[in-house]
């Protein structure tokens, strides 16, 4: 149904490798995430599977038949786009039945196809009316509308929940999350924000200068990071990195300790308490520790700590050891 | 800009030049208004009076006004049909990136600044003409008679000056509405299943309907006007057979010396303007609202 595998891709503009080389496999019904930060390369790999642009060189299977030299129309796949990309001139109705007259299907059918996604998508009130009068969570959502209508073997979505406000961005989340529950179809959704990779995926994919870092399970890179990258990239705040006589302690080159794994209060660290955030559920510290650098420390609950105060700190959890290339031993 | 005394202050400010427009307006249409209902000829100039409406009736009964009537419609549908459907074409193709594309687009709208007598005269005499033309050297090459255009197709040939003479103008218009479509809306059409047919039909062309109204209307306004083409290639020729209003209206006032006429001609195309607008705004005009 929806099985994507990516031989050796790779994809450059002029002089510019954007994808030196890529080899990918996302199993059918999964919910792949593509996370990195921007100019990775996430959004034109998806590109490349969407066939908006040309691979410069390897091959993309869909469902076991290559599609590398496949027109967009032609690959069974559906995009919803960043900024939606919805007709103005047209109805909300007659955007989300576009695909189906463009496929030639009776009127009917469409009628019926877009009720059913009107249905799904709490649009069914709003049929009638243009994009220009929805707000940017409806706009979304006819936008999801036009995707699944056409039942397609896969969906593609490209960075959909970065120009809605933060609220909004949750809820949109759960009901993606949702919908994937509902049609079991795959799903390959590109963002830079880690909290919706971690929170939608069933795996992540982590891109760095065009090369995959590291491919699984949100909590296995949450604990088992394959290399400096991923470590820092996966988890919010970001982990601390130690270097030198520390590091040296647990015979790798750099160690990383995420924040979440520091307790205050006793310990064989002390330091000075800088920036002190307090969100009640949480307390984010900044501590200059002394002979190491700054920490951060992220404390559950309130912690009576402020700005200048002597701290004690003490490592727990796991503590990640690397070597001198980043890799983790 | 709401409250009342603003909205008094504002009315009160922009009042000066609201007047000023309205003389600069009134004035001439009212001098033509009062001499087409005059006897007033240049030749006889102490012959005067009132004459009701007998320079309309001239105007109306004589046997060029009908076809002259005809022949500035067909200029204007003509050449708005020519310039909107080829300038599309123009501006589809100059949009795609190729190189040189800046030297390109000035290629492109080149004719828009060459004046009217200029490019008629090029054109009668460097394309049309029966001896020297390139349109004739091409017939004879290929062993046919030379077409005398003006001669034979007047008001084609004029047709066609005109629509040389719009045409960038057109393109120029509608290629700033094709560049500011987003790209992923075509992209999304493509993944939607659109063909290349498809997607100028329902995203294209209905993104650059507000273009295309503003290109029909004020290309209409100039073209009801036309006349230094005319004048410079056809006279109005043969017989009448290229005469529009303003040319008739042109021949009243000049050859025959007869302001009287001229001016009810005038008002005859006024009227005629403010016909072609009425119909124009009912049927695109609602485009132009956002």
């Amino acid at each position: 149904m929806g099985k994507i595998e990516l031989t050796k891709v790779r994809k450059s503009f002029g002089d510019v490798h954007v994808i030196p080389g890529i080899d990918l496999q996302i199993n059918d019904g999964e919910f792949v995430v593509f996370v990195g930060p921007s100019g990775c390369g996430k959004s034109t790999l998806l590109r490349l599977i969407a066939g908006l642009e040309d691979t410069s060189s390897g091959t993309i299977e869909i469902d076991g038949k290559d599609a590398t030299n496949l027109p967009p129309a032609k690959r069974g796949l559906a995009m919803v786009f960043q900024s939606y990309a919805l007709y103005p001139h047209m109805t909300v109705r007659k955007n989300i039945a576009f695909p189906l007259k463009m496929a030639g299907m009776e009127q009917a059918e469409q009628d019926k196809r877009v009720e059913r996604a009107a249905k799904v998508l709490n649009l069914a009130n709003y049929l009638d009316r243009r994009p220009g009068q929805l707000s940017g969570g409806q706009r979304q959502r006819v936008a999801i509308g036009r995707a699944i209508v056409r039942e397609p073997a896969a969906f593609l979505f490209d960075e959909p929940l970065s120009n809605l406000d933060a609220a909004l961005r949750v809820g949109m989340r759960q009901e993606i999350s949702e919908l994937h529950q509902s049609l079991k179809t795959t799903m390959i959704y590109v963002t830079h924000d880690q909290v919706e990779a971690m929170t939608m995926a069933d795996k992540i994919v982590v891109l760095n200068a065009g090369n995959i870092e590291q491919v699984g399970a949100p909590l296995e890179l949450y604990n088992n990071p394959r290399n400096l990258f991923v470590a820092g990239f996966i988890g919010s705040p970001k982990m601390n990195f130690i270097e030198g006589a520390e590091a040296a302690k647990h015979n790798a080159h750099t160690i990383g300790v995420r924040p979440e794994h520091i307790t205050v209060g006793q310990g064989p660290w002390e330091g000075v308490v800088g920036l002190s955030e307090h969100l009640g559920s949480d307390s984010f510290l900044k501590v200059a520790v002394d002979g190491i650098g700054t920490l951060t420390v992220r404390a559950p609950g309130e912690v009576n700590a402020h700005h200048g105060d002597r701290i004690k700190l003490a490592p727990g959890g796991k503590i990640h050891r690397f070597d001198a290339n980043g890799l983790a031993i | 800009m709401s409250t009342q005394s603003s909205r008094f202050a504002a009315r009160m400010m922009v009042a000066p030049s609201v007047a000023l427009l309205l003389i600069w307006m009134i004035v001439p249409l009212a001098m033509t208004l009062y001499y087409s209902f005059r006897l007033y000829r240049l030749i006889s100039p102490d012959r005067t009076g009132w004459v009701g409406f007998n320079n309309y009736l001239w105007f109306v009964n004589s046997p060029d006004f009908w076809l002259a009537l005809f022949n500035t419609l067909a200029l204007v549908g003509g050449v708005l049909i020519i310039t909107v459907v080829l300038g599309m074409l123009i501006a589809l193709l100059i949009d795609q990136p190729v190189k040189g594309q800046g030297v390109l687009r000035i290629l492109v709208i080149a004719p828009f600044f060459v004046m009217p007598p200029v490019a008629a005269s090029i054109w009668e005499n460097l394309f049309m003409h029966p001896q020297n033309g390139l349109f004739a050297a091409v017939a004879r090459s290929f062993g046919a008679q030379p077409i005398l255009f003006l001669e034979n197709y007047p008001m084609l040939s004029v047709i066609g000056i005109v629509s040389w003479e719009w045409l960038p103008f057109a393109t120029l218009i509608l290629l700033t509405a094709l560049q500011s479509l987003s790209s992923e809306q075509l992209e999304a059409a493509e993944m939607d299943g659109a063909s290349a047919l498809s997607r100028f039909r329902y995203i294209i062309l209905p993104h650059a309907t507000r273009a295309i109204t503003v290109v029909i209307l004020i290309q209409t306004i100039f073209l009801l006007g036309i006349f230094g083409e005319i004048f410079t290639t056809t006279q109005g020729g043969p017989g009448s057979a290229s005469t529009t209003l303003p040319y008739m209206i042109f021949k009243q006032a000049i050859a025959a010396k007869d302001i009287g006429r001229a001016a009810a001609g005038g008002i005859i195309a006024v009227i005629l303007a403010n016909i072609v607008a009425y119909f124009l705004m009912r049927s695109i005009g609602k485009h132009l609202d956002a």
